[in-house]
């Protein structure tokens, strides 16, 4: 993993960390990454798939692939 | 405006609603009740004589010059300290009065030297205006014991102390303890002994506790305490109001000239951020805009390694646009970006971001609030529905309770650090939450009732605890909350915050704070009447800045404390521009306005003005900016007034992502750290050669005027425009008027905001619309802008930068008085003379660990990098917390800080980083390395040649 998608993943966990409390904390992450990202970062952590990303930053990124 | 003395009332006004008639010299004239009789004589244009009396201070009643007689009444009272009252019949010149001025003027004038042909006050001073004033024409009295012939004090920097010339009518006294409050001149020895000193009998004024706010200088009716300035140029002969370029306060300023020639700044009493007040850095540091560092010519290089070539303006936009088209059609559009400067204008500003959205074709925009305050704007948002604070400054005349966290107003916004400690000598309750014994947890005059002293990164914990207190104990405001906000969401927030897990007796292992105490604050707050909260960068600089804007919206709608006077959420903004500098579309998912970009219609209204397609997706913010340089996907960087080598985290990883660019436009007033990298620089101006607007911390618009002409020959929105024209857009302002007049077109809560609209109201508070056409001091006052408040769970999520064995040590990091930010500005002033260099504060039980005192040269290393400094030990920081500033390039705290950052915003984390700390000989490996970089990248080719 580059420093850059390892600095991605570790910003992805912190967000859905954040959002814990949220009703749907996979929808809430997936749209501030949506809202406050720039594609090419997007394409970065939907590229990096399962690799260090914490279960709700994966079902986050799992809701940004099917959009 | 030619030069005159602001008008002097003699004794400050009165807030009374009720007035009352007197007649004064067979006129009548109405005041508010409470106004003395002076105030009432100068409000009706008769100006009775005085010397101790001035509109800024208190009533005095020692110089004996302005009696007055009153029909009815008994001998000649001081019109000073004697209310106006209904029916009241005045006289305030008649023979009796005539004799006894004259008597006392003759005392005082016996013992003054007669030098005033060339004295520095000649045309500008009290003394001699009232021995005109009252007729005096010769002194009887002899020369035998006089306080003439003494030691003058020259050693501030900035002014100067001569006791001959003191007529001790205690005014710099008491505008050091009324207007600036830091109570450091006292009225040493009595009668005819008596002198002003500037703290103890071994203190001269460098020495003492005197913060330099010139307040005293400026209270002083002779030339015992006057400016240098003064002394070598002479008196000013015009003045201009304008706006200070330091911090978020927005002073405003007579900027006092000679021709071209800046004489001094002197606080307009019209201000309505300031009040006639200032800090030292506003009124004496403007000396960096004529340092012989300043760049004035454009230069080019192909490479860092080579030395800088002077261009001509032409060339140098030429060559940068040529640049940028070559990067954009090799590595795309966007690999192009840009960072707007919190220090220039609102139409400089907002011009960057429109060169960049229209221009480049791209929305990589930042601004330097990514690295302070862009947690303020998520918060508030999302809580209140503006992104910004709540207040005007003089709301805090009517707080009860004022509650602190994460700033140290006293240092960072010294202003309104006066106004605030004015409210708590009044009575006002005061908790701090601060990792740091700051000024305000004890100074003369002023003790916080509670110090929160938490450990760092704990915001969020310490602010839920508090709310699991006040919802707990029926401390919350269920009316309002049922009125104002949503009522399900409170009670979602309710039902978190009133778990065990947030209870602070829970969480006291966390936050270090006694439980006991922390639930004492939070009652205070909750039921001590008008709470306000203030809050700076010890809340939003860490890896929850966000989550902790959102508490405190939280706590302060708990509790009821959102849209009148004496209450609300308070950010305390670090740069003089840094609120206008988001308001004007700085950040790369916003435009003007805080217009999401995916907003379609928002987006329309932009492209319909510019007539271009913008793009919906969100830009790269800064630290995006540089990771993506790295990467090999980013390319060329525009800066206007940003030195982000030197302010942004992990220095090193800046530098790759500097090192990584193909091209780097530096547009600013010096080769700053991040020109060490750039391939164009483009000279900026000052605020002093520049028209324009700034807007403060409460949202306060206000003019920038020029007054003087450019140096390098164009203001800063004229180099973005050429730059732009080079590019090929068609932009044709011919001033900022014009820029303005755009942006108010697109934005609605400018929609109002004219340069004639300025002009004739003096400032204005967005939102300027329709419904609010002058402006808007308090917002949310009959609801929130997003319609129900908004309560949003903030859970503690600790910060992933540990301590442990390594790392043993807490660092964070803030600002001093004497500096503004990277200190480009001021290091280049004589406020060096405070502040030579970064120190390390240390607790004594850590430096004695260590083997350390105050004066070691210490190594400060974490996970990131490594910098040397000197040790200063004190209890300021509590054991196992250290703390420096990041003012001097030499030290360059930020190469130890790390990538860490606001998990919703990615402000860094400036407030948490692990280290350690040791005994050192002296500059680490970096340091010297750096400093080599330095010396090679700032070679001149002219200056080569020329020396050889």
């Amino acid at each position: 993993m580059s420093d850059t998608t390892e600095t991605l993943v570790r910003m992805a966990n912190q967000i859905a960390d954040n959002l814990m409390q949220e009703s749907d904390p996979a929808a809430a992450t997936a749209q501030h990454i949506k809202l406050y990202w720039d594609p090419r970062m997007k394409a970065k952590i939907l590229a990096a798939q399962a690799d260090g990303l914490n279960d709700f930053a994966l079902k986050a990124v799992k809701i940004l692939n099917m959009q | 405006m030619t030069y005159e003395p602001q008008k002097d009332f003699g004794t400050p006004p009165s807030n009374s609603e009720k007035m009352v008639i007197l007649t004064i010299d067979g006129r009548e004239v109405s005041v508010p009740e409470g106004s003395s009789i002076m105030r009432a004589a100068a409000e009706q244009g008769t100006d009775i004589p005085k010397l101790c009396a001035t509109d800024s201070l208190e009533s005095f009643g020692s110089c004996r010059l302005c009696l007055v007689e009153i029909d009815g009444r008994r001998g000649t009272p001081a019109s000073c300290t004697t209310p106006a009252e209904e029916g009241m019949t005045v006289k305030t010149q008649t023979p009796m009065l005539q004799k006894l001025r004259k008597g006392v003027m003759e005392l005082y004038i016996s013992d003054h030297p007669l030098d005033c042909l060339t004295c520095a006050a000649n045309g500008d001073c009290e003394l001699q205006d009232q021995a005109g004033a009252v007729g005096l024409r010769n002194v009887r009295y002899g020369a035998d014991a006089t306080h003439m012939g003494q030691e003058k004090d020259t050693s501030n920097p900035y002014f100067d102390y001569d006791p001959s010339k003191c007529i001790a009518c205690s005014r710099c006294v008491r505008a050091c303890d009324e207007v600036q409050g830091t109570l450091a001149l006292t009225m040493e020895g009595r009668g005819f002994d008596s002198k002003i000193s500037a703290g103890l009998a071994s203190d001269d004024f460098l020495s003492s506790e005197c913060v330099s706010c010139g307040a005293c200088v400026q209270a002083c009716p002779t030339e015992t305490l006057i400016e240098k300035n003064v002394v070598e140029i002479g008196t000013p002969e015009r003045s201009v109001i304008t706006t200070c370029a330091y911090c978020g306060v927005g002073c405003t300023f007579r900027a006092e000239m000679r021709g071209e020639q800046l004489v001094r700044m002197v606080p307009w009493k019209e201000g309505k951020a300031n009040h006639g007040h200032s800090c030292v850095k506003g009124r004496f540091a403007w000396g960096y805009a004529q340092h012989q560092e300043r760049i004035t010519k454009p230069m080019i290089r192909a490479s860092i390694d080579e030395p800088w070539k002077e261009v001509e303006w032409g060339e140098a936009f030429a060559y940068a646009a040529s640049e940028l088209k070559r990067i954009s059609e090799k590595y795309g559009k966007n690999a192009l970006g840009g960072i707007t400067s919190s220090r220039c204008t609102n139409e400089e500003t907002f011009l960057v971001q429109k060169l960049i959205r229209a221009g480049f074709g791209n929305n990589n925009v930042d601004t330097c609030a990514r690295v302070c305050h862009s947690p303020t704007g998520f918060g508030l948002k999302n809580t209140f529905g503006t992104s910004a604070g709540t207040q005007d400054f003089d709301s805090v005349d009517d707080s009860d309770v004022i509650l602190v966290i994460g700033a140290n107003p006293t240092d960072a916004h010294p202003v309104f650090a006066s106004r605030m400690k004015r409210r708590l000598r009044a009575g006002a309750k005061l908790i701090v939450i601060d990792p740091r014994k700051t000024d305000l947890v004890r100074s003369p005059h002023i003790e916080a009732d509670h110090h929160l002293p938490l450990r760092p990164g704990t915001n969020v914990a310490v602010l839920t605890a508090m709310a699991h207190v006040i919802v707990t104990e029926g401390l919350a405001d269920e009316d309002f909350i049922r009125e104002r906000c949503d009522w399900d969401e409170y009670s979602h927030w309710a039902e978190f915050v009133s778990d065990k897990r947030n209870a602070p007796e829970t969480l006291e292992p966390v936050t270090m704070i006694a439980a006991d105490e922390l639930r004492a604050a939070a009652r205070l707050f909750a039921s001590g009447g008008n709470g306000a909260i203030y809050y700076g960068l010890g809340v939003t600089e860490h890896s929850q800045g966000s989550s902790t804007v959102m508490a405190i919206a939280n706590l302060a709608m708990a509790t009821g404390n959102v849209g009148r006077r004496g209450v609300g959420v308070n950010p305390l903004r670090g740069q003089n521009n840094v609120q206008g500098a988001c308001d004007m579309g700085s950040f790369p998912h916003e435009l003007s306005g805080y217009r999401h970009i995916s907003d379609g219609d928002a987006r329309a209204l932009f492209e319909d003005d510019w007539a271009v397609t913008l793009d919906p997706e969100p830009g790269l913010r800064i630290p995006n900016m540089l990771d993506a340089a790295v990467d090999g996907t980013f390319k060329a960087l525009y800066v206007q007034g940003e030195d982000i080598l030197q302010s942004d985290p992990n220095t090193k990883h800046v530098s790759a992502g500097l090192a990584a660019m193909e091209c780097v436009i530096v547009h600013d007033l010096f080769l700053n750290e991040t020109a060490n990298y750039a391939h164009i620089f483009l000279p900026g101006s000052t605020f002093l050669e520049k028209d324009g607007t700034f807007t403060n911390a409460e949202r306060r618009i206000q003019m920038v005027r020029k007054v003087m002409t450019p140096i390098n020959g164009m203001e800063d929105w004229q180099v973005t425009q050429q730059l732009a024209r080079a590019m090929g857009l068609d932009w044709d302002y011919s001033h900022p008027s014009e820029i303005m007049d755009e942006i108010s077109r697109l934005t609605p809560s400018f929609a109002g905001v004219s340069f004639d609209k300025l002009d004739e109201e003096g400032s204005l508070q967005w939102p300027v619309n329709d419904a609010a056409p002058d402006g808007s001091p308090i917002m949310h006052v009959d609801g929130f802008v997003r319609g129900k408040g908004k309560f949003i769970v903030t859970d503690y999520v600790p910060t992933d930068e540990k301590t442990g064995p390594r790392f043993p040590l807490l660092l964070t990091t803030g600002r001093i008085l004497s500096h503004y930010n990277v200190g480009a500005q001021t290091r280049r002033t004589e406020n060096v003379a405070w502040h030579p260099e970064d120190l390390l504060e240390i607790h004594p039980a850590d430096a004695e660990d260590r083997g350390l005192k105050s004066g070691d040269w210490v190594k400060l290393n974490s996970r990131s990098g490594e910098t040397t400094l000197r040790a200063e030990i004190t209890d300021r920081v509590a054991p196992g917390v250290v703390y420096t500033t990041f003012h001097h390039p030499a030290t360059q705290a930020n190469v130890v800080t790390t990538e860490f950052s606001d998990w919703a915003t990615n402000c860094p984390e400036y407030k948490v980083t692990a280290v350690q700390i040791s005994a050192s000989n002296g500059p680490s490996d970096w340091q010297e390395e750096y400093e080599a970089l330095s010396e090679q990248s700032r070679r001149i080719a002219s200056e080569i040649e020329a020396a050889e």
